[in-house]
């Protein structure tokens, strides 16, 4: 190997890669990071990039989640491709008419519907959108909740969850969306819970569970915090931020 | 007023005076997704060539968002003074960008028409400019602020050494910071974005940067870019706050979403002056801000990105600060959508701002979804050195971990002084020197005890 100019980690001083997980004392050749810090952030760019702009296999999905006797509707957004759905997020929160017409024909009278979407990340629904979804579907069947097919989404932002919601009538949507990747993690699914989802909600009426994936929140911690979610937000019938306030107010 | 253009007997019909910029605004994915952009390069080009025919004046009784129900709007009347405006008084639009471009208007006339020209003056006059032009006039005009360093001569390039840290841990955001005085950043500010916003965190960050630049004797000034209410509250408690920042916006209604008036900026910038810890002539606000801001809160009023990116400079420079940078990729693609975009939008920007007099720096940066990557931030840091910006923000290894998206690597800042001949702050130079960072020549040699050893006995960080 080549002598750097600098590199402070041989240098006798306090080792700075034991405090901070940033990229500290990388070293330099020149202006340069040695080669290898140097690709290490590229695979990171590429994975995330990867994880952006790939679509999910939504037949593989559907697949899977029979294999755990979970029913599937595909349903898409506006957005009609991926360069279009990261252009225009306006796009991505409103149903095709199609979809609309698709999810209206299911019947009504949902407890929860569960809607996976792929959201800024496919890998993050590639990974760890199965067991979460058919984990819930499990979970709430076994407290007696009526629940719609799980529907999966493409091209699809947050907001999705209120058409989709008003679609089915459901009472509460529990959306799992593939979230923004950074160079750390591209597989994180974020979980956002919406009560009685109509258009115009705001992101206040919203909870959200953040960074599941292996490494973050484990999927079995995950699936605890979404059902006790849920059943707090079944008593109170009030979810977002006001929901913390409501639950103190029903002990 | 409606404005026409024909073209081969077509002719283009363009609104009012914000219909005209929006349409007349270089491409970019924010405009197209406010609906106020040019369906096409030939519209967009009738709109540039009306543009370049409307008298200078037309922007003084025109407004984009009425003063009635803006108290940025306002801000700019009250800005505006005649006898600055004198020598470009019967310039068009075009006419103004040759005027500027011609040699004979060098740094005094620049320096002369600060408080003539408005925003959207310098808006619509960077609407008909290339990349080069944008370079070739912001490289003459010269906006010098000082509080410990002296930031911004022409032919040098201070840097934000930025040691974010996704918990506000101290130790993490302490070694952050050494590991960017390592590689020479920081000269312009060592300022941390905190994860959380209360005050008690507050107090606790920029007490141990204070401690770091105190027993190190850096030449440099430290700041918590927290809301402005959290540092009131911190100075009220005796914290040693030395910048004062808040991210601000070119609309009252934006400003709102931020949670802030000018009432309040006003009643901050007072507060940090009373510490008395700059200079009595010095500089001690720090303003972030960004394309797409405005249209984010629903607060544009149908006026194109660049053109409120530019009225939020009237904010900014209401309170004569010693940093403002716009956060120029961090906003993501549906604003800017690519790295052609980002470049345009950060020479855009910086080109602006010094028209306005203000200190201008940029935050060459990305995130992940947006259709960019190093070697698009590499040819708009290079160009941004060749339009002399006052300073760009660093991280350890481009990846700020906070705010999960990429910056500047603190390597990029060596490459500037190694390879563009950009030596920082006079002031920061010198002491880099002193410490055995740097040989006589300016070049990184060492990695000083003192340094590599701060974590050792710091009081503070508790290591």
């Amino acid at each position: 190997m080549a002598d750097s100019i600098a590199t402070p980690r041989q240098n006798p001083g306090i080792d700075l890669t034991q405090m901070t997980d940033a990229r500290v004392a990388l070293g330099r050749f020149g202006a340069g990071m040695p080669t290898r810090a140097s690709q290490a952030f590229l695979l990171d760019h590429a994975r995330a990039r990867q994880a952006v702009w790939s679509t999910v296999d939504t037949d593989r999905l559907a697949k899977g989640l029979g294999g755990h006797g979970c029913e599937t509707v595909i349903v898409d957004s506006q957005a009609q491709d991926r360069s279009t759905y990261i252009r225009r997020p306006d796009l991505g929160r409103l149903l095709s008419h199609a979809s609309a017409e698709r999810l209206t024909a299911l019947g009504t009278g949902y407890d929860v519907a569960i809607v996976i979407a792929d959201g800024l990340s496919s890998t993050a629904v590639e990974l760890n959108a199965i067991p979460l979804a058919a984990g819930l579907m499990s979970r709430f069947a076994s407290l007696h909740m009526a629940l719609s097919p799980v529907i999966v989404a493409r091209q699809a932002r947050v907001a999705l969850s209120d058409p989709v919601g008003e679609a089915l009538r459901a009472r509460i949507v529990v959306m799992l969306i593939g979230e923004r990747p950074g160079l750390s993690a591209s597989d994180s699914i974020g979980v956002y819970i919406t009560h009685q989802p109509k258009a115009g909600t705001p992101d206040s009426s919203r909870n959200c569970i953040s960074n599941v994936r292996e490494g973050g929140l484990a999927i079995p911690q995950a699936l605890d915090s979404i059902v006790a979610l849920v059943t707090a937000i079944r008593q109170t019938g009030i979810s977002g931020v006001g929901l913390k306030d409501a639950v103190a107010a029903l002990r | 007023m409606p404005y026409r253009m024909t073209i081969e007997q077509t002719v283009f019909t363009f609104a009012d005076l914000k219909d005209l910029l929006a349409k007349a605004t270089p491409e970019r994915s924010g405009d197209q997704l406010a609906g106020v952009a040019a369906h096409g390069p030939v519209e967009r080009l009738a709109a540039q060539m009306a543009l370049a025919d409307l008298p200078l004046r037309t922007f003084l009784n025109e407004e984009v968002i009425s003063s009635d129900d803006d108290d940025v709007s306002r801000l700019i009347a009250d800005q505006h003074d005649a006898a600055a405006f004198a020598p470009i008084a019967s310039l068009t639009v075009g006419e103004f960008r040759e005027w500027l471009l011609k040699p004979e208007t060098g740094q005094r006339a620049l320096e002369a028409i600060t408080f003539g020209v408005t925003p959207e003056m310098v808006a619509a006059v960077s609407k008909i400019m290339r990349l080069q032009d944008l370079i070739a006039v912001a490289a003459k005009r010269e906006v010098v602020t000082r509080f410990r360093s002296t930031i911004g001569l022409t032919g040098r390039l201070s840097t934000r050494n930025q040691p974010n840290h996704p918990t506000d841990d101290s130790r993490g955001i302490a070694a952050s910071a050494i590991d960017g005085l390592l590689m020479g950043s920081g000269d312009a500010v060592i300022g941390v974005n905190p994860a959380t916003d209360s005050v008690e965190d507050y107090v606790r960050i920029v007490s141990l940067l204070d401690e770091l630049r105190e027993r190190l004797a850096i030449p440099t000034q430290t700041c918590c870019l927290g809301h402005v209410t959290t540092a009131i509250r911190a100075m009220e408690a005796g914290a040693p706050v030395d910048l004062v920042f808040q991210s601000v916006a070119g609309s009252q209604k934006a400003n709102q979403g931020f949670g802030i008036d000018l009432a309040m900026l006003k009643e901050a910038h007072d507060a940090g002056r009373s510490l008395r810890r700059a200079p009595a002539d010095g500089n001690i606000m720090y303003f972030e801000t960004g394309q797409g801001a405005a249209l984010s809160a629903n607060a544009h009023f149908g006026v194109d990105q660049q053109t409120m990116e530019t009225r939020a400079y009237a904010v900014a420079r209401a309170f004569d600060p010693l940093l403002v940078n716009t956060v120029v990729g961090f906003i993501g693609p549906e604003y800017l959508f690519n790295g052609k975009q980002i470049i345009r939008a950060g020479l855009e920007d910086h080109f602006c701002g010094k028209l306005l007099g203000l200190p201008m720096g940029v935050d060459v940066c990305y995130t992940n979804h947006a259709d960019a990557d190093q070697e698009d931030m590499d040819a708009l840091l290079t160009l941004l050195c060749a339009a002399n910006v006052n300073f760009v923000i660093t991280v350890p290894g481009a990846d700020d971990i906070m705010l999960n998206y990429q910056s500047l690597a603190h390597h990029d800042a060596v490459y500037c002084r190694e390879t563009l001949k950009r030596p920082p702050a006079p002031e920061f130079e010198r002491w880099l020197q002193e410490i055995g960072l740097t040989n006589g020549a300016g070049a990184l040699v060492g990695a000083p005890p003192k340094l590599t050893h701060y974590l050792a006995h710091t009081q503070t960080v508790g290591a």
